[in-house]
């Protein structure tokens, strides 16, 4: 069974037809080539195709594409502000919270969920947020400083630097 | 200005911070069809037959194949790329390994048919309608029982399920030693197999060209070109020059991305039947049950000391797990990258180890990262460890009784490798003042106030690395080379291409790299442009794995950039009108000596494009140098790693509370990468002794651990931050004095981690847990033992 859907992606409005069996991960990859949002398991559990539906962060690969008709859907690429990156994906690149970057586009909407919620996080809060994400690569010290960094700058305070890390 | 040594930010970061990485499912071709891959379900069965032709009338189905479609096609089984021999000489027994099984599954798992069609939905739908009949048959599944007369047979080529039965070491002199020790201290213990579990799921595209009969593969590598050699030469029968190899970003590897496997040969070989391009991508449960598995020994260990705590004799002998078939590189993981690596840190005069390799209806195992060094650390700091127990001592004060000196050097072991550099005591003593090793028995008591046992445990290690001497390796039975390539190409206007055989898949090579040519050539970062991944670029390479990357391909990029700087002097010479032997090259520019004359590497490439004014008699013109760079020995990382835990003893929950890891990488390029390297190799090492385990149902070979809500990956709440930090000593034989980074974590953490546990649970008479010390099997044991702490 074919459907039309129309929703937004990324401030921009899109209509596809979908089978009823199409997952919205599939919609934005396969027919609207956004192919940063990933698909690392088949049991919701990895979060490397976490995007924002209505603000909220959802795993992509659990919502089937019929239900986000109507909806506003945020992914990876509507993150940064053209060529500028979000305090979120700049800290990222600050602390080397990224190795293979599959995981990368995932970590990062779930980063910006939690300090949506939580502007303020501690260490364990975010570890504990995390729960959902995976990551093979970063062993998470990293992440972690990343989306504290990420944080703070987002309540308007410097960043920490905490690597020492310079500018390529 | 220098960057090595400092923390340059990744050039690679942006495109995977924004989406726009490549990886092999990002890409779609023209007309592009999906194959979805028709596995067993039973770990042992005959094939009575296979009936496509529901399948084949189903909606957008293109075609179905099996194996006998393969095999009347000529094509070849699955290569393995090392022979190890037994101790009677006789060569390894090597069985076939069908793409596609024929008459016989070995493993759930094992792929069986594979159906084309215009979208993936169809063609899973029309699996279904594939009707396999099958003669179920019993199975062999634990590799110790495998081994016992009447076990279910796997392969005919095999028989008693032995692929071999390998030693190394003397004897003899082992046991004349254990005759007169004072002390002998044994120990069985297992190593639990693993999955690797990138999180990019392997994926193929095969294509073909009609014009042109070339083909291409856009494959999850991490060596485009074995996978050429392997697939072309000996499964698909393609010449080189029609075959392109193309491994884009890749999502981690671990050593699994290593090996050639049976989807990309399906899929090639599918694209040449139907003329369209053909796309598989696994499922993260195909992926549990079709990547190469790591670890998985069961092994018995004695150590003889004498009267003073020094080790004299070591004899091991582990039983290890190929799985169904020999992968790529299996031969080799429990042999010369295991029993090489037993004299440790430690200068144990006489070492014996024998590896019975074993056949099993599970999924093939080979290296994943670390490969036979966690194994080997494993068993070693396990046992030194319960020495210091037995004999009442401090296990850091026997450790540095039976170090190897650091004047030592270089240091033959009894076990074939000869070590070149490194400082283990001072290594050591600088992780215990890092982890507060003296203040530890004040916060084991308040632990106890709070509920919970308190245990520190140290592993020291090291690891044989930069994979390796061509001669050496072959010599051992390798079927290849692992020399690394390079090509450095200074354009016209001075920037420069590196393409290179390493490949990245998350390393940061494009930055790494980027650094040592910044600094050679006296160029900006950004001038600079790492090329790898593409058999159609770069020269023949030997890819990535076994921490060889800087070590061989950086090397490898040094000589080919000596012989850059080498020509541009010549030009430079002949341009200021001055002797190449009074021509200095630094910061970019060539000067001649004493003077301020002097040409940059810009207007010395541009000479080379434009040779107007150039030496024509003595030079060619370009700016464009390959090197190939074969290692003298290998490498030899080492550390010390310190791990402290508290287990819940309402829950028999383990927090990792400290973890303290100090290295010795020889010289570091850059800081922020390596630090990354370890906290990724440690997250995985204490995923294997606290978490993960790949388990199979024994008696019927089902995987039950084949997915995330069954295997424990380690999560960002079952981790620590890690306290890192260097002692470094730089490697003799290679021209960067680098040494490797990548496995150390995984290699280090289990052992230490586990020693931890061990100690912890000393006060209920634990002397030994196997991996995963997961929260049940620690609450049986407190059930069981709780006796002695009421009475305390």
């Amino acid at each position: 069974m074919q459907k039309t859907v129309s929703l937004t992606v990324n401030g921009k409005p899109v209509s596809a037809t979908v089978e009823g069996r199409t997952l919205l991960v599939q919609l934005l990859r396969e027919q609207l080539g956004l192919t940063g949002t990933h698909v690392g398991c088949d049991t919701s559990q990895c979060g490397a195709c976490v995007v924002h539906v209505d603000g909220e962060a959802v795993k992509a690969c659990t919502l089937l594409a019929v239900q986000a008709d109507g909806h506003s859907v945020l992914t990876i690429e509507g993150v940064a502000t053209g060529d500028t990156l979000h305090p979120m994906q700049e800290a990222f690149r600050n602390n080397h919270a990224l190795q293979c970057g599959f995981c990368t586009p995932g970590m990062v909407m779930s980063a910006l969920d939690l300090v949506k919620n939580n502007p303020n996080p501690t260490e364990r809060e975010i570890r504990e947020y995390l729960e959902g994400n995976l990551c093979r690569c970063t062993g998470y010290h990293n992440i972690v400083l990343a989306i504290a960094e990420g944080a703070a700058v987002m309540r308007g305070e410097a960043p920490p630097n905490v690597h020492g890390a310079a500018a390529e | 200005m220098a960057t090595i040594g400092t923390p340059v930010r990744r050039r690679e970061d942006y495109r995977f911070l924004t989406g726009g990485g490549t990886y092999t499912d990002d890409i779609n071709r023209p007309g592009q069809l999906y194959a979805y891959i028709l596995r067993s379900p039973h770990a042992h069965a005959q094939i009575a037959g296979i009936n496509t032709s529901a399948a084949q009338r189903a909606p957008g189905v293109v075609e179905v194949y099996t194996g006998k479609d393969m095999a009347a096609d000529s094509v070849g089984g699955l290569p393995c790329g090392w022979q190890v021999h037994s101790k009677d000489g006789t060569p390894m027994a090597e069985p076939p390994h069908p793409v596609l099984a024929v008459d016989r599954v070995r493993y759930v798992g094992d792929p069986v048919a594979v159906v084309i069609a215009d979208t993936l939905g169809q063609a899973r739908d029309a699996a279904e309608l594939v009707s396999v009949d099958y003669a179920e048959e019993p199975a062999a599944i634990d590799p110790v029982a495998a081994l016992q007369p009447g076990a279910p047979q796997v392969n005919a080529e095999a028989p008693g399920n032995l692929c071999y039965d390998w030693q190394l070491g003397d004897l003899a002199a082992v046991e004349a030693t254990f005759a007169k020790a004072t002390r002998i201290v044994k120990l069985d213990l297992t190593n639990n197999r693993l999955v690797p579990n990138a999180m990019e799921p392997r994926a193929a595209i095969g294509e073909f060209n009609r014009a042109t009969g070339e083909y291409t593969l856009y494959t999850t590598s991490q060596n485009p070109h074995v996978i050429r050699l392997l697939m072309g030469a000996f499964v698909l029968h393609i010449p080189e020059s029609r075959l392109r190899v193309i491994a884009p970003d890749v999502g981690g590897g671990f050593g699994s991305k290593i090996y050639h496997y049976a989807e990309e040969a399906i899929t090639t070989w599918a694209a040449g039947k139907v003329h369209r391009p053909v796309k598989w991508t696994a499922e993260r449960s195909e992926s549990f049950m079709s990547d190469a598995h790591g670890r998985d020994h069961v092994t018995h260990v004695e150590l003889a000391l004498d009267g003073q705590a020094k080790l004299l004799a070591l004899k091991v002998s582990t039983i290890a797990n190929m799985g169904a078939y020999l992968s790529t590189f299996a031969p080799c993981i429990p042999t010369y990258l295991y029993g090489t690596l037993l004299a440790g840190t430690y200068t144990t005069p006489a070492i014996y180890c024998e590896t019975k390799a074993v056949f099993t209806h599970t999924v093939p195992v080979d290296a994943y990262r670390g490969a036979g060094r966690p194994e080997a650390t494993f068993l070693l700091e396990r046992i030194v460890d319960l020495a210091a127990d037995e004999i009442g001592m401090d296990p850091a004060e026997l450790r540095r009784r039976n170090f190897i000196p650091k004047d030592a050097y270089p240091y033959q072991t009894p076990v074939a490798l000869q070590y070149d550099s490194g400082d283990y005591g001072a290594t050591l003593e600088l992780a215990l003042k890092a982890a507060d090793y003296q203040g530890f028995e004040a916060r084991r008591r308040d632990a106890m106030a709070r509920g919970k046992l308190r245990g520190i445990g140290i592993a020291t290690y090291i690891e044989a690395c930069g994979i390796a001497p061509s001669a050496v390796v072959g010599s051992l039975g390798a079927r290849a080379g692992l020399f690394e390539s390079a090509e450095v190409r200074v354009h016209p206007t001075g920037s420069v291409s590196i393409l290179t055989g390493s490949h990245s898949h998350g390393q940061g090579h494009e930055t790494t790299f980027s650094q040592l040519v910044a600094d050679t050539l006296g160029i900006p970062l950004d001038s600079i442009e790492i090329v790898h991944g593409d058999t159609a670029k770069i020269p023949y390479g030997m890819g990535t794995y076994g921490s060889r990357s800087l070590a061989v391909g950086g090397s490898a990029i040094v000589k080919a950039m000596d012989k850059v700087v080498a020509k541009g002097r010549k030009i430079a010479a002949h341009l200021l009108e001055a002797a190449e032997a009074d021509v200095e090259f630094k910061d970019g520019k060539f000067t001649v000596a004493g003077t301020d004359r002097s040409k940059t590497l810009g207007e010395v490439a541009l000479t080379a494009y434009v040779p107007h004014n150039f030496p024509h008699e003595e030079l060619e013109p370009g700016l464009d140098e390959t090197a190939f760079y074969d290692p003298k020995n290998f490498t030899f990382p080492s550390g010390a790693h310190i791990a402290e835990v508290e287990i819940d003893l309402e829950t028999g929950q383990v927090a990792v509370v400290n973890f303290t890891a100090s290295d010795d990488f020889g010289r570091i390029i850059n800081p922020l990468i390596v630090a990354g390297q370890v906290h990724g190799g440690l997250a995985q090492g204490i995923g294997q002794a606290l978490l993960e385990g790949c388990v199979y149902d024994k008696a019927s070979g089902q995987l039950l651990t084949g997915s995330y809500m069954d295997y424990a990956m380690p999560r960002a709440d079952d981790l620590p931050a890690f306290a890192l930090s260097t002692n470094t000593t730089l490697c003799t034989h290679n021209p960067l004095g680098v040494k490797g980074c990548g496995e150390a974590g995984a290699i280090g953490a289990p052992a230490a981690i586990t020693n931890a546990l061990v100690d912890a649970l000393k006060p209920l008479g634990v002397r030994h847990l196997d991996m995963p010390a997961t929260p049940e099997k620690l609450w049986r044991i407190i059930q069981q033992h709780r006796a002695p702490l009421a009475a305390e």
